[in-house]
Parts: C-alpha cells; sequence; structure tokens
C-alpha cells in the first residue's frame, strides 16, 4: 500500500517535467537553451517527449500492475463484505460498540422480531434472521455497493491505462528506438521521402497532422517524432474542395471550416462532408479534424521596382514558391513566404479594443543572398493612412526573433509609387544628379566654372552616399571633408554643403514634378510633405538593405486547411473506464456501509431489544443514522406512539 | 461540542422522502420547470439539441439540490426574479450606464462589484462573530454570504445577456475566461460552503473560507482594475461548444470544494495548538472538522474526476485526442493524483489529523497552480484566459 501511495505521488511528480520543458520542439531550439553538454543529457533521459520515454511508460506500467495486484487480493475481501452477514456476533460483543440502544417490551420476541425488522428493512437494510434457544439475531446491513466502489475505481485505473496504452503507439516507438524506422527532418515532397520514414496504413493508434491546400487532395498525414517527422500512408484519400473561414471585426477567426470529399476505394461513393472545429468527420475509426489553417499557395501578382533605379519589372509567384532576381545590386533568391488577405490593426487612436481596421492584404519573403544569409520583409499592397499622409510599408527583420522595422514610402497622389521611384531614379543617375547639382549651384549663385565642377562631383558623392549608407554616413562626411580643407572655418563650409545637398535633393524632385507636368515653382502643401517624406524614406533606405522593393499588384487566394487525422482503437476502452471510475466514485463517496443486530431475548415476562451497528468508514453519518435507526424502532415497539415499557437502556 | 449536540435527536418520521415535499417544494419545481421550457423554446435559434439537454440537467439537479437542502430554493428565486428584471430592463448595452437599477445594482459589472463588497465584508463579520461569541454576527456572516452568491450568479447570468447584447455572434455561456471564472469560483465555493454550514450547523468556519474568497475576490479586483479585464471578448472557434457549459462549471464545484477543504486544514491546525480554548468559542471538534475536511475532498475529487472525463471527452472531439499531455491536462493529473494519495492515506493507512490538514492545505497550492499558475507560467492549448 506504501508503495502505491508512493507511485501515486511519483508519477504526479515526474508528470511536472513535461509541463516545465516544453515538449517535442526542434532540437536547434533545446541545443541554444541547455548548451551542447545538457542538451545531450536530457536527450539521453528523453525529456524532450517525457511521456513516451521508457522510463516514464515503464512508471505507468508499474503502477497498473501493482492496482491490478491490489485489486486481485482485495477483491475476495471486498466480496465477502459485501455478501456475508456478520451472524456470529456474541451479546458481549454487541454490547462493546459505541452505537447501541436497549429496550425492555411487554411484546412476545417474535414480534419484537418483526418490528425490528421492519424497522431494518425500511431504512435499506438486508436482514437476516438466526434463532438460538436462548435469543434470536437479526443481522442486518445496507450500502454493500460501497465495496463495489473499491472494485470499480481501481479497475477503471486499469483499464483507462490500457485504453491509453493502446493509445500510445508504442510499436510506433519501438520501431524508432530500435533504428527500424527513421525520422526526416528535411521540409521535403512526400514523394522524395525514404520508405524508411514511411508507415504503411495500418489499425493501430496515430495521431498526425497534414496540410492541404483548396482543391488539393492528400492520403498521408505526419507523425511528430524525435527530432522530425515520420510519415504515415492512408487508407483513403482526402480532398478539400473549399476553405472557408469568418472572422469577427476584431479580425480574430470566429469559425473556419472545410468542404472534405473522402475517397476509399472500399466505399461505392465518396463521402462529403463539411468539418468544423468541434465537428470532426469519423471514418471506418479514423477521425478528421478541423486543427489549423494557412496559405496554400496564393497566386501573386509582383512589381519588382530596382532600388538602384531601373524600369520595373511584373513577377508571377505564389506563397512557398521561390524565384531568383539578378539586379545591378546583386542577385537574391526571393521565398515567398505567407499572404494576408486581412490586417486587423487597431485605430491610431483607438481607446478600445474594438476600434479597429482592415489595412488590407499583405505578404511575407524572405530575400537570401547566395551567400545564405536572408532577412525577413513584410509588404503591405495597400498604402496605409497614417498621421494624413499615406504609405506604402515594409518590413524588415533579421530574424523571426526581433519586430520588424519599418520603412515608410509616401504613396504619391495616385496611390501609387511612381513618384517615389521615378525621384530615386533621378538621384541614382549620374545625369539625373548633374542635371540637378547643376540647378542647385545656379540657384546659390555659384558661378566658377571650376568650383562648379568640384562641388558638382562632391554633391554626386553625397547623394551616393546617402542612398547607399543613410543620412549619418553623408554628415559624417562632410564633417571630413570640411575640416580637411576648411582651414579656420569648418561650420560655415558644412553649412555649405548641407545647403548644396538640399538643393540637390530638391532640385531632383523639382525635375520629378516638372516631368508629372507640375510647376515646382509653387509647390502644394502635399507635394512638400511627400518631398520630406520621400527623403527621409531614402536615407532608411540603407538599413532596409535590399535590392528590390517587390510591390503586390494582384493575387489569387487560395487557402489551406490543416487537418489532425486521429485512429484511437482504445478509445472507447478509455471512455469505458471512466464510467466506471465515475460510478465507482460515486459509489465509495456516496453509499456508505453499515452494519446493524439487533438481538431479541425473552427475559421475564417480556422481551429484551438489543439494537447495535456500526459503519467503518463514516462514523458522523452513522451516529446520526443510527439515531433515526433507533427512534423508529423505538416507535415500533412502543406501538402506536405509546412510550416503551422499560427504557432502562440508555443511549451511549 | 459533541456529535450528538450536533447533529440533534432524530425523531421518527416514516414518510419516504417523496411524501416529505411539501407543496411549496413541488410548486417550487414546478415554476423552475416552466421557466426552463420556455427558456428552451425562446432561445430554441442560439441552443442545439445538446444545450436542451444541458437546459434540463440544469433544472433536475436545482430541483434535486433544493430538496434536499431548502435554502437554495428561496436562493434560485431571488436570483431569477432579480436576473430576469435585469435582463428587461436591458434592451441594450447603452442602458447599463443610464438605468438607474443597472447601473447602480445588476449590470453585470455592478452586480460583481456587490458580491467583491459583500464576500469582502462577510469574512470579518463572521471572525467577529467567532471571537466574540456572536450569535448575531455569525448570521450576519450567513445573510452576507448568501446576498454575495446571488450577486455573483445573477452578475454571471446577466453578463451572458450582455453578451448578445453585443453581438449575436459573441455571445456565450460567461465561463470562458480568468475574470469569468474567478467569480464562479467565488460564488460558488459561497455556496459550497453555505451547504455545509446548514448540515453541520457550524457557523465556525465561515471566516475561515472567507479567507480564500476574500484572496480570489481580490486577484479579480486587480484583474479588474488594471487590466481590464471585464471586456467581453468573441470566442475562439476551439471554445465554441457545447460542452464549455458542463466542464467548467464542474470543474469549479471541484476547485471550491478543495478550497473549502483546505481552509478547513488550516482551521484545524489552529484549533490543534489551543484546543479547549477554541472549542469554548464554538469551533467544531476535531473530530468534525476531519471529516468535514474528507467530504469536501470527497466531493471535489469527484467532480474534478467528472470535469477531467469531460474534458477528455471535448479534447477528443476539438482537438482530436482525448489526451495530449497540454499542461493543464497534466496538472489536472497531477492535482488528482495528489488528492488520490490523499484518500489513500487516510483510508488505507488510516492516517488523521494534523498531516492531513497540511496535507490538505499544500493540496490547494497544487489546485492553484493548476487552475492559475498554467496560465500565466506555461502555455499550451488552454490557451484562453492569459494574463
Ligand atoms: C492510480 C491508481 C489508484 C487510484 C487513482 C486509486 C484511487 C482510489 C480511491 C479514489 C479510493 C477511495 C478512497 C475512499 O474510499 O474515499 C481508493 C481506495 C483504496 N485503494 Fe486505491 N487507487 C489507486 C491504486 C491503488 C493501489 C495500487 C492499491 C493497492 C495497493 C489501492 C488500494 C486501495 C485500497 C485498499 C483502498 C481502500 C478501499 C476501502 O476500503 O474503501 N489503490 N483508491
Amino acid at each position: 500500500m506504501n508503495l502505491a501511495i508512493t507511485l501515486l505521488v511519483a508519477v504526479a511528480i515526474a508528470s511536472v517535467i513535461g509541463t516545465v520543458l516544453h515538449q517535442n520542439e526542434p532540437y536547434q531550439d533545446y541545443l541554444i537553451k541547455f548548451g551542447p553538454f545538457w542538451f545531450e543529457v536530457y536527450e539521453r533521459l528523453a525529456l524532450y517527449d517525457v511521456y513516451s520515454a521508457p522510463w516514464f511508460l515503464f512508471m505507468l506500467a508499474f503502477l497498473v500492475v501493482s492496482t491490478s495486484v491490489c485489486l486481485t487480493r482485495h477483491t475476495p475481501v471486498m466480496w465477502k463484505e459485501m455478501t456475508r452477514f456478520r451472524d456470529h456476533q456474541q451479546e458481549r460483543s454487541l454490547r462493546a460498540f459505541s452505537h447501541k440502544r436497549e429496550w425492555f417490551v411487554a411484546m412476545s420476541p417474535d414480534e419484537a422480531a418483526a418490528a425490528a425488522d421492519a424497522t431494518l428493512r425500511r431504512n435499506g437494510y438486508r436482514t437476516r434472521h438466526k434463532s438460538k434457544p436462548e435469543a434470536r439475531l437479526v443481522s442486518a446491513m445496507r450500502g454493500t455497493s460501497n465495496r463495489l466502489g473499491y472494485i470499480f475505481t481501481h479497475l477503471a485505473i486499469v483499464v483507462i491505462c490500457v485504453g491509453g496504452l493502446i493509445d500510445g503507439n508504442l510499436l510506433m516507438q519501438w520501431k524508432y528506438w530500435t533504428g527500424d524506422l527513421v525520422v526526416e527532418t528535411r521540409n521535403i515532397p512526400v514523394s522524395q521521402i525514404d520508405d524508411s520514414s514511411k508507415l504503411p496504413p495500418r489499425q493501430t493508434a496515430f495521431r498526425g497532422n497534414v496540410t492541404i491546400p483548396e482543391q488539393g487532395r492528400a492520403s498521408v498525414v505526419f507523425l511528430q517524432l524525435g527530432e522530425g517527422y515520420v510519415v504515415q500512408e492512408l487508407p483513403f484519400r482526402i480532398e478539400v474542395e473549399d476553405f472557408r473561414i469568418e472572422h469577427y471585426d476584431t479580425g480574430e477567426p470566429r469559425s473556419y471550416e472545410s468542404d472534405l470529399v473522402l475517397h476509399d476505394p472500399e466505399l461505392d461513393e465518396p463521402i462529403r462532408q463539411t468539418i468544423r472545429v468541434n465537428e470532426p468527420l469519423i471514418h471506418n475509426g479514423h477521425a478528421i479534424y478541423q486543427a489549423s489553417f494557412g496559405d496554400g499557395g496564393s497566386r501573386l501578382g509582383l512589381r519588382a521596382w530596382p532600388l538602384d533605379g531601373g524600369d520595373p519589372e511584373g513577377l508571377e509567384t505564389r506563397v512557398n514558391e521561390e524565384l531568383e532576381i539578378d539586379g545591378a545590386r546583386g542577385a537574391r533568391r526571393v521565398e515567398i513566404t505567407g499572404f494576408e488577405v486581412f490586417n486587423i490593426h487597431p485605430e491610431p487612436e483607438a481607446t478600445d479594443r474594438r476600434q479597429v481596421r482592415n489595412v488590407g492584404p499583405s505578404f511575407t519573403f524572405l530575400l537570401r543572398r547566395p551567400t545564405g544569409e536572408a532577412l525577413e520583409y513584410e509588404n503591405y499592397m495597400l498604402p496605409v493612412e497614417m498621421d494624413g499622409g499615406r504609405y506604402f510599408l515594409s518590413g524588415v527583420r533579421r530574424s523571426a526573433a526581433e519586430e520588424f522595422r519599418y520603412l515608410y514610402i509616401p504613396a504619391d497622389p495616385d496611390g501609387g509609387l511612381d513618384r517615389f521611384m521615378a525621384l530615386l531614379q533621378q538621384l541614382r543617375q549620374p545625369d539625373g544628379v548633374a542635371a540637378a547639382s547643376d540647378r542647385a549651384l545656379d540657384g546659390i549663385g555659384v558661378e566658377d566654372p571650376q568650383v562648379r565642377g568640384r562641388i558638382a562631383a562632391e554633391a554626386h558623392d553625397m547623394v551616393d552616399t546617402l542612398l547607399e549608407s543613410g543620412f549619418d554616413a553623408v554628415m559624417a562626411e562632410q564633417q571630413a571633408r570640411a575640416e580637411e580643407r576648411g582651414g579656420q572655418a569648418p561650420e560655415r563650409l558644412m553649412d555649405f554643403y548641407r545647403l548644396v545637398i538640399e538643393r540637390t535633393l530638391w532640385e531632383g524632385y523639382a525635375q520629378v514634378l516638372r516631368d508629372e507636368g507640375i510647376d515646382p515653382g509653387e509647390p502644394a502643401e502635399e507635394d512638400l510633405v511627400f518631398y520630406r517624406d520621400a527623403i527621409s524614406a531614402m536615407t532608411a533606405l540603407a538599413d532596409y538593405d535590399a535590392p528590390v522593393f517587390l510591390e503586390l499588384t494582384d493575387y489569387d487566394h487560395r487557402q489551406a486547411t490543416g487537418l489532425q487525422i486521429a485512429r484511437a482503437p482504445g478509445q472507447n476502452i478509455v471512455y469505458f473506464g471512466s464510467l466506471l471510475l465515475t460510478i465507482g466514485l460515486l459509489l465509495l463517496f456516496y453509499v456508505s456501509h453499515r452494519r446493524a443486530w439487533c438481538l431479541i431475548r425473552p427475559e421475564g415476562g417480556g422481551t429484551r431489544v438489543l439494537l447495535a451497528g456500526n459503519s467503518q468508514r463514516d462514523p458522523l453519518g452513522f451516529a446520526k443514522a443510527f439515531d433515526s435507526l433507533g427512534a423508529e424502532l423505538d416507535h415500533r415497539l412502543g406501538g402506536d406512539g405509546q412510550p416503551p415499557a422499560d427504557t432502562n437502556g440508555e443511549r451511549s | 461540542m459533541s456529535t450528538q449536540q450536533i447533529l440533534g435527536r432524530e425523531t421518527f418520521d416514516d414518510r419516504g422522502f417523496f411524501a416529505r415535499l411539501s407543496w411549496f417544494d413541488w410548486l417550487w419545481a414546478a415554476a423552475l420547470l416552466v421557466g426552463s421550457v420556455y427558456a428552451s423554446y425562446h432561445f430554441a435559434p442560439w441552443m442545439d439539441r445538446y444545450e436542451h439537454g444541458i437546459l434540463y440537467l440544469t433544472w433536475a439537479s436545482t430541483v434535486a439540490i433544493g430538496w434536499m437542502w431548502k435554502p437554495a430554493r428561496a436562493f434560485t428565486i431571488a436570483v431569477a426574479v432579480v436576473s430576469l428584471f435585469a435582463v428587461m430592463r436591458y434592451p441594450d448595452l447603452a442602458a447599463a450606464e443610464s438605468d438607474f437599477f443597472l447601473n447602480y445594482l445588476f449590470s453585470s459589472q455592478a452586480a460583481i462589484m456587490w458580491m467583491c463588497a459583500l464576500f469582502l465584508a462577510a469574512t470579518p463579520v463572521y471572525f467577529a462573530g467567532l471571537l466574540l461569541r456572536s450569535e448575531f454576527l455569525n448570521k450576519l456572516g450567513t445573510a452576507l454570504t448568501w446576498l454575495a452568491s446571488g450577486a455573483g450568479l445573477v452578475g454571471l447570468l446577466v453578463r451572458w445577456w450582455e453578451s448578445y447584447l453585443m453581438g449575436p455572434d459573441i455571445g456565450r455561456i460567461p465561463v470562458t475566461n480568468l475574470y469569468e471564472v474567478f467569480v464562479l469560483f467565488a460564488f460558488t465555493t459561497g455556496l459550497i460552503y453555505l451547504y455545509y454550514e446548514y448540515r453541520y450547523q457550524t457557523r465556525a468556519m465561515g471566516g475561515f473560507v472567507g479567507l480564500i474568497i476574500s484572496a480570489s475576490i481580490g486577484f479579480l479586483l486587480w484583474y479588474h482594475f488594471a487590466q481590464g479585464a471585464y471586456e467581453i471578448d468573441p470566442l475562439i472557434p476551439a471554445l465554441q461548444s457545447w460542452w464549455m457549459k458542463i466542464h467548467v462549471p464542474t470543474n469549479f464545484v471541484a476547485y471550491g470544494a478543495f478550497a473549502i477543504a483546505a481552509m478547513i486544514g488550516v482551521a484545524y491546525l489552529i484549533q490543534a495548538r489551543n484546543p479547549e480554548g477554541w472549542a469554548r468559542r464554538g469551533l467544531p471538534s476535531a473530530e468534525v472538522m476531519d471529516d468535514l475536511m474528507y467530504k469536501n475532498i470527497a466531493l471535489g475529487f469527484a467532480f474534478f474526476t467528472l470535469a477531467t472525463i469531460l474534458g477528455a471527452l471535448w479534447a477528443a472531439e476539438a482537438w482530436g485526442g482525448y489526451w495530449s499531455w497540454d499542461p493543464k491536462e497534466t496538472w489536472s493529473l497531477i492535482t488528482w493524483l495528489n488528492y488520490a494519495a490523499w484518500l489513500h492515506l487516510r483510508f488505507t493507512k488510516g492516517w488523521r489529523g494534523t498531516p492531513m490538514a497540511w496535507w490538505a492545505v499544500a493540496g490547494l497550492f497544487v489546485v492553484t497552480f493548476t487552475f492559475l499558475g498554467v496560465n500565466i507560467f506555461l502555455s499550451g492549448l488552454h490557451s484562453y484566459g492569459e494574463l
């Protein structure tokens, strides 16, 4: 018995581990978290999947065995408790009970026995009479099903654990430990996965996931195992006709559902059914659940604006696909990682969580250099309104652990990128910059052709530095130059350079405006605002660190549904065990096993009646019940409410 | 105080259980039935067949409870009348501010604030009653506890209505996040306590139980004011199920009972230091407290088992497996094993008294972690109600 309690506590403590240590994460993450030494130790102890660890299963098995042993040992005892009346009680031992009451009455022993019998039966006792010449004994008991409760609860533990072990997929674990089954860690198509990582269709338990795009089909699921996964083949094929999702105003999903068609060679007709969260499809012991959703390879129409000022190029791609771009500023591989149709953000001045707006579609992608490093980007399709202006947002970050830092490119009056890109082009092209600095110098009033030539060259350098390295680099460059040449007054020289670059940039913009047919002499307020924003976006381009800006022009949304498919043949066993457990507990807690005896002995002209009883498990409850039993017998013995003939039996 | 004094001497009444019911018992049950039938027709568009089943099951269990525990009848009537009154004055959410009754008394937030205030008042009153041996204060404690529990229940019922006022697709039973379940915890614990107060005819434990309720009220108030947690947010799809309606309340009966057991454990330990002194103040005997502790742990264990089973059934339907070793599930198992060990010590090794009281107190820490700690410190599928 000490063993049982120890085991209960031990399993409880062992279970804590898996809740503290995140289970089944990529091994890479554990390695980073714990370092090579502890990583290795924890892996040996199987702590990354504690609940299928051999030592944990062994503990559970031990609990089952010890409960079974306990059950086999105790059941006969319990059975005796339930079926045997203890009808060998001596008067002496009855008198030793703490609950007893005694009467001396004028009725015959037969009448007294009948009264005792009636009282006990009405209170739910079963009775047995035993007559000896000198006395008769009425033995009674009730609540014997309490003992059944013991059997039920403990049997239930065994049943539930057996069902759980059946569903624990031990066979797969075993194959994995013995090396028969090899886990796959790469993200590759099913057709390329080696057979040593595949499991044929089977009747035993498993639980896995698969993502299927709309109009797509699948006949496998992926089971997570160790540091990777294995492929479980299914005896049927699932086709996803449609996936639908609805949102609350706050942008959170309200419901999602998939229209499935299940093709099974054993069926004459495929099964068509819509599944949603909390409403799975069950077929031939397999349950198919709506688990998640994602992108199923939406088609994206892109316009790639080279950030070195070339002309834009139209591209077509899909989510989860890759394409190469080869610009003057270096080649990159574009890996499209995601697409969202809605982005619900809080209103800028929201006072309430429900004040939100939809800022339209966005997509995420990686730009990977030939060396392998990549930056992650998030671009919004539509310009977003902020502080009165409208901006194309593009986020960039080095890793998923960081927050995106955003580039705000102002939208032109048509809501497009053309004006910004035209300005960029002006400033990227030597001719454009030269023309701009020329006009700038006219404006400042520098006339000496030699000086003009030198300053124009420097203006060109400064614009380049601005676009390549940002505003701080321009300042540093100016400072260096001024100190080199400035003699006593480097500040004045710096002011001059600043004037030159400001004018040059403005003149570049003026040209863009002229090309649009706008007179830069009298710029509208919004054109000035645009200019300010465009220049600050340009100074941020250095950190943006991309050769192109990818503008999303159109898309065909294609969703994918995430299904979980499980077979749990032990499930009904577990449910049966649970029912047994519930009934067993109710019997144990709320039926109390009680025994009572009534000894009836003729004495003088009358009859002496002794009532005694006990209950092992519920002494307080029994005290009350015995009181009322006594009161009732008292009433019956007294007959018609008359007081008992003799009350020398005192309640103790 | 001996057991017989507490339990009183029984007089003989040979009528069966049903024959002993009064006309009021029957009338009350019939009125509740009429209300349930009306609700089941009136709200039919929002209910599936399981929900109709749950409604009638609730009716049947309420009747069973009321017939065994008579004060529950008046309580249900009062709660029903007040909630209906509130709902009738509540055509839209704006009414909560313009209508006097809603604003100060019966909107869910007002009612919940009343619950907090009344529970916080009940605890010192009970303690004063115990220390001053004042029957009046003890009775006042009981009255405050009844009122507080009623206010909490009304608060949740009205909140249920409010959630539908926010939008028919947002409406749901208010037992879906930490804020709501704290309210649920406070008044279920209050009601279970009141039941035992009635059964054992002792008000001496009121202050002790009040302490744990007050602690939860403290958290609730912090959560309300610091985190704005009273807002009604829409439900994620996994939680939109009728299972919610039985799984969560079942769990909270268990949590409440375990909490009471722990607080009786505290009273037991305090009394053990000076048994005579405390007995004179009216604290029940060690034997009675031990029994009460067991009764609460048994009640808690039975409901906890049932809640865990219901949770497993739900998980099988929503997540594709009845057991996923998700942190909440695992901690439920830990809690359950802990109390199983407690019961074994009591029944197979015959342990009683101080060590068991300590264990019951320690058990509450495990329960608290399962209830709260998992949501705060661990992540998992049960991700609702994060702080
Ligand atoms: C997971 C394993 C187990 C669980 C959950 C469990 C649960 C329970 C419960 C709930 C009770 C009822 C306590 C009460 O009467 O209030 C009980 C009683 C008992 N258990 Fe276990 N038990 C387990 C394993 C075992 C084992 C391994 C043994 C044997 C060594 C055992 C022997 C007993 C005995 C003798 C009783 C007392 C029955 C009585 O007289 O009422 N149990 N158990």
